[in-house]
């Protein structure tokens, strides 16, 4: 085929979406006729290509469908709103209760169109500056979540936390670390252990400390490693000589523990303080799931160092999911005080307790410990592990106990979240407390169920306190309790109802028992309830925390006691949880209704019938607050007065702050 | 030889139009069809299949992944909303500021530096729980800057896109709890 010169020419250009290739390298080279028809079929066929290729692919992406623009708003508001609040009761007529509460506007819209005519509550530095706690346990800033470690050492209560250097959100997880004499006042340290090794690179996790009969203190710890995956590790006092335990050492040939076969690799974290077996070897337990069913593994050791994985969980149960932060102590049924964790045998119950991921709740289960078999047997399998009881039913997760053996108790730390949107967790700089320690004892009058009350110490906050005796509140009342202003307080109050008003009170057929999440909290009325306190409460009632009872009469005549806290009107701010928890309360007979709240600015936790049943939560009112805050006792059931007794603290600052060395205490 | 040329400058060409197209007409990548199983599967699973399949296509290596990886996705697409707002934002607050409109712009600084990079460590590093916590917030976060405009806003095309990608994030993430 020879070749021929050939204008190179433009006819033969036909629009495609890519660069053309020169026709040659030899730049005056013509091209013969037979080439030129080739080349003319294949730019055809380049075209055709093109919009085959268009045609073919295009078209799969289309921009969002608006069409359901309201219902995703509508779904929105329910992430934060009580989702089973209903909306079908009209509010109380009493004015003295209905004030400030639009007359008909429904629960769901009504939170957030409340306040302002529907502007969203700004918040300024003044409301948010009030939100930081004068007596519970927080870092001057940033992020903490579970709390790690805690032990008590050469007069020294330390403390450990899940802390974040450098935000106010979960990340970058380090252990802070701080001291106190009495649990309630700490100091600042520096932090005890970062993220520098591969085996903790992605996250220095939760752990918890073992202390050994001969003083030594043995910390077991999570890490996540530099590939994500969870392992646990030994730590241990660089110098057990310093009471402050300021500085930490990893064993160098960390980690002790991988996940084992058939556990995935991020799901295996939070290490138990360990107990003696009666054949001396030391045995701790970790969390797991297998696909939904939540599982406790189970490990022994001689040295902490290598371990022998006992065959089979200590407790499994189904549809439960992730186990985090397994705790696991003896309690006894006999004596006031706690026991050591390695204590076992006749006049001693168990308590298994986890963390649940899919809820974000903790639960316990009372059971025994079948040393041999290595395994937790609940009492009720109602109750069982993750199913039944939880310490708390507000806002408390990832808690953690230590046998305090100076004082021969059982000390609870449980992680206080905030309730309130991200922006404004950036905007103050924080996030996060812990609730005040309680001590964990049984409850031997029911023997179904743990008693949790603050530590004593706390009680050395209390200032002035009021009194008040005797005070009687009608149906649908409220009656003021003068104490000055109520942003810090330590509550100890008991209510009765008339003998003849319980007797004379209609059974409630329908329902077995008053449920606090899903009653749409306190504006509600019943016959006998609710009735209890308003704390955080401003003047006008725009604000109120109802704290309350709430009893039904069931068809067997018997009555059924609630407790709730009621979170819809504790702030006309709409961006924050509007919840109400709660639970039912053992009240037995003979017992009048009791409850201790300690409200500290943003946290209120409530203890009704001695511990029987613990509410905590986080409130952020925009007006009661600094000196317009109040307390009002209420009454809003519609067949009975109601009789309160209370006395009410003022509490002190704990001046929880970085320790210095030249300051006793 | 010289067909064997053409030949080959077809095959090249050919090369360039199959890599060049896709960015051009911004059609989904080659998917393998395990992969567009796992896609379909767990967008049912959300509040909004449609939103969460178009997210995962449109978003190149968005193959061979597991749920996770998915949800690692849905952050990256959170942050492209939530640029998308903060744009809108700053473009509104040049012609007619207003209290909303700052009040807005917290809420996706918010968004920005604690939602998303926390759900992005939270999955990265083995605890998704607290990528569930991110994506509800952002969701959150955008309704409260809708609503903060009264029926009037500007900005309800980028707060909804923020809201239903969250949303779907949550819900992802919610499997691997």
């Amino acid at each position: 085929m020879g070749t021929s010169t050939n204008n190179n020419d433009s006819s033969n250009d036909i629009p495609c979406s890519y660069i053309p290739v020169p026709d040659s390298l030899d730049a005056a080279g013509a091209m013969a006729e037979p080439r030129r028809q080739v080349k003319g079929l294949l730019v055809i066929l380049c075209g055709l290509l093109v919009l085959f290729l268009l045609v073919a692919f295009n078209g799969s992406y289309r921009g969002s469908n608006n069409a359901h623009e309201q219902a995703s708003l509508a779904a929105a508001l329910t992430s934060i709103v009580d989702e089973k609040s209903t909306s079908s009761e009209t509010v109380p007529s009493s004015s003295t209760w209905s004030r400030g509460v639009s007359a008909g506007v429904s629960e769901k819209s009504n939170w957030l169109f409340s306040s302002n005519n529907g502007e969203m509550y700004p918040w300024n530095n003044s409301m948010l500056s009030w939100q930081r706690t004068a007596f519970h346990f927080q870092p001057e800033k940033n992020w903490m979540n579970d709390p790690n470690g805690p032990l008590y050492y050469k007069g020294w209560y330390h403390f450990f936390y899940q802390y974040n250097p450098n935000a106010a959100v979960w990340g970058d997880i380090v252990w802070g670390h701080a001291i106190s004499r009495d649990l309630i006042h700490w100091q600042h340290l520096p932090l005890a252990m970062v993220a520098d090794q591969w085996y903790d690179k992605n996250g220095v996790w939760t752990g918890s400390a073992t202390i050994l009969p001969n003083g030594k203190i043995i910390m077991l710890y999570t890490g996540s490693t530099n590939e994500s995956v969870q392992v646990q590790n030994l730590a241990y006092p660089a110098d057990p000589s310093d009471p402050l335990l300021i500085d930490w050492v990893k064993y160098p040939s960390n980690p002790v523990l991988f996940p084992p076969p058939g556990i995935g690799a991020t799901d295996f974290r939070d290490p138990t303080t360990a107990w003696l077996t009666s054949e001396g070897k030391w045995r701790i337990t970790i969390g797991s799931k297998l696909n939904k069913t939540g599982i406790a593994l189970v490990y022994d050791t001689l040295d902490f160092k290598t371990y022998e994985q006992i065959e089979g969980f200590l407790r499994a149960v189904p549809t439960t999911g992730m186990w985090e932060c397994v705790d696991f102590f003896p309690v006894s049924k006999e004596v006031e005080n706690g026991l050591n964790t390695s204590v076992n045998g006749a006049g001693v119950k168990h308590v298994m307790k986890v963390s649940l991921d899919d809820d974000r709740h903790d639960y316990y289960s009372i059971g025994s410990y079948d040393e041999k078999n290595v395994k937790f047997i609940p009492d009720d399998v109602d109750n069982d592990v993750g199913v039944g009881l939880r310490y708390d039913y507000g806002v408390f997760y990832a808690s953690k106990t230590f046998f305090d053996d100076s004082k021969r108790r059982r000390v609870l730390w449980g992680w206080i979240g905030e309730s309130d949107a991200e922006y404004a967790d950036v905007a103050k700089g924080w996030a996060s407390l812990q609730g005040i320690p309680r001590t964990v004892t049984l409850d031997t009058k029911t023997g179904s169920n743990l008693i949790q009350w603050p530590v004593e110490e706390v009680e050395s906050l209390r200032l002035r306190s009021d009194e008040f005796k005797d005070l009687k509140a009608k149906p649908g009342s409220v009656v003021p309790i003068d104490v000055g202003t109520a942003t810090q307080l330590d509550i100890v109050a008991e209510f009765e109802i008339e003998k003849e008003e319980l007797e004379k009170a209609t059974s409630e057929s329908n329902v077995d028992y008053y449920s606090c999440e899903s009653s749409g909290g306190a504006a509600h009325r019943g016959a006998l309830g609710p009735f209890g306190l308003l704390v955080l409460a401003d003047d006008g009632l725009s604000e109120y925390t109802p704290v309350y009872f709430y009893v039904i009469k069931g068809s067997d005549g018997n009555l059924k006691t609630s407790f709730c806290s009621d979170q819809s009107r504790s702030s006309v701010a709409s961006d924050v949880v509007k919840k109400t928890f709660g639970s039912l309360v053992p009240v037995l007979e003979g017992e009048k209704f009791s409850v201790r709240i300690l409200v500290d600015h943003s946290i209120v936790e409530s203890f009704a019938q001695g511990g029987r049943t613990t509410v905590t939560s986080r409130v952020y009112p925009t007006r009661a607050i600094y000196g317009a805050a109040r307390l009002f006792f209420f009454n809003n059931a519609t067949a009975a007065s109601v009789t309160a007794s209370l006395k009410v603290w003022q509490m002190n600052s704990a001046f929880i702050r970085p320790y210095n060395p030249d300051q006793t205490n | 030889m010289t067909n064997l040329k053409t030949i080959t400058m077809f095959l090249f060409l050919f090369l360039i139009a199959m890599t060049s197209l896709p960015s051009i007409t911004h059609c989904r990548t080659l998917i393998i069809p395990n992969t567009e199983k796992l896609m379909e599967s767990t967008c049912k699973k959300t509040p909004n299949y449609n939103v969460c399949l178009q997210s995962l296509k449109a978003y190149p290596g968005s193959s061979g992944t597991d749920v996770n990886g998915l949800a690692q996705i849905m952050v990256k697409v959170m942050r492209s909303k939530a640029n998308d707002a903060i744009n809108m934002i700053h473009e509104l607050q040049r012609s007619r500021p207003s209290k909303a409109l700052s009040s807005c712009a917290s809420k996706y600084n918010a968004i920005v530096i604690g939602d998303i990079p926390e759900a992005t460590e939270a999955l990265a590093k083995g605890d998704p729980k607290f990528a569930e916590n991110g994506a509800n917030d952002a969701a959150n976060e955008a309704t409260f800057c809708e609503s903060g405009f009264n029926g009037k806003s500007p900005l309800t095309q980028q707060n909804n896109a923020m809201h239903d990608v969250s949303a779907v994030t949550a819900a992802i993430v919610r499997l691997l709890l």
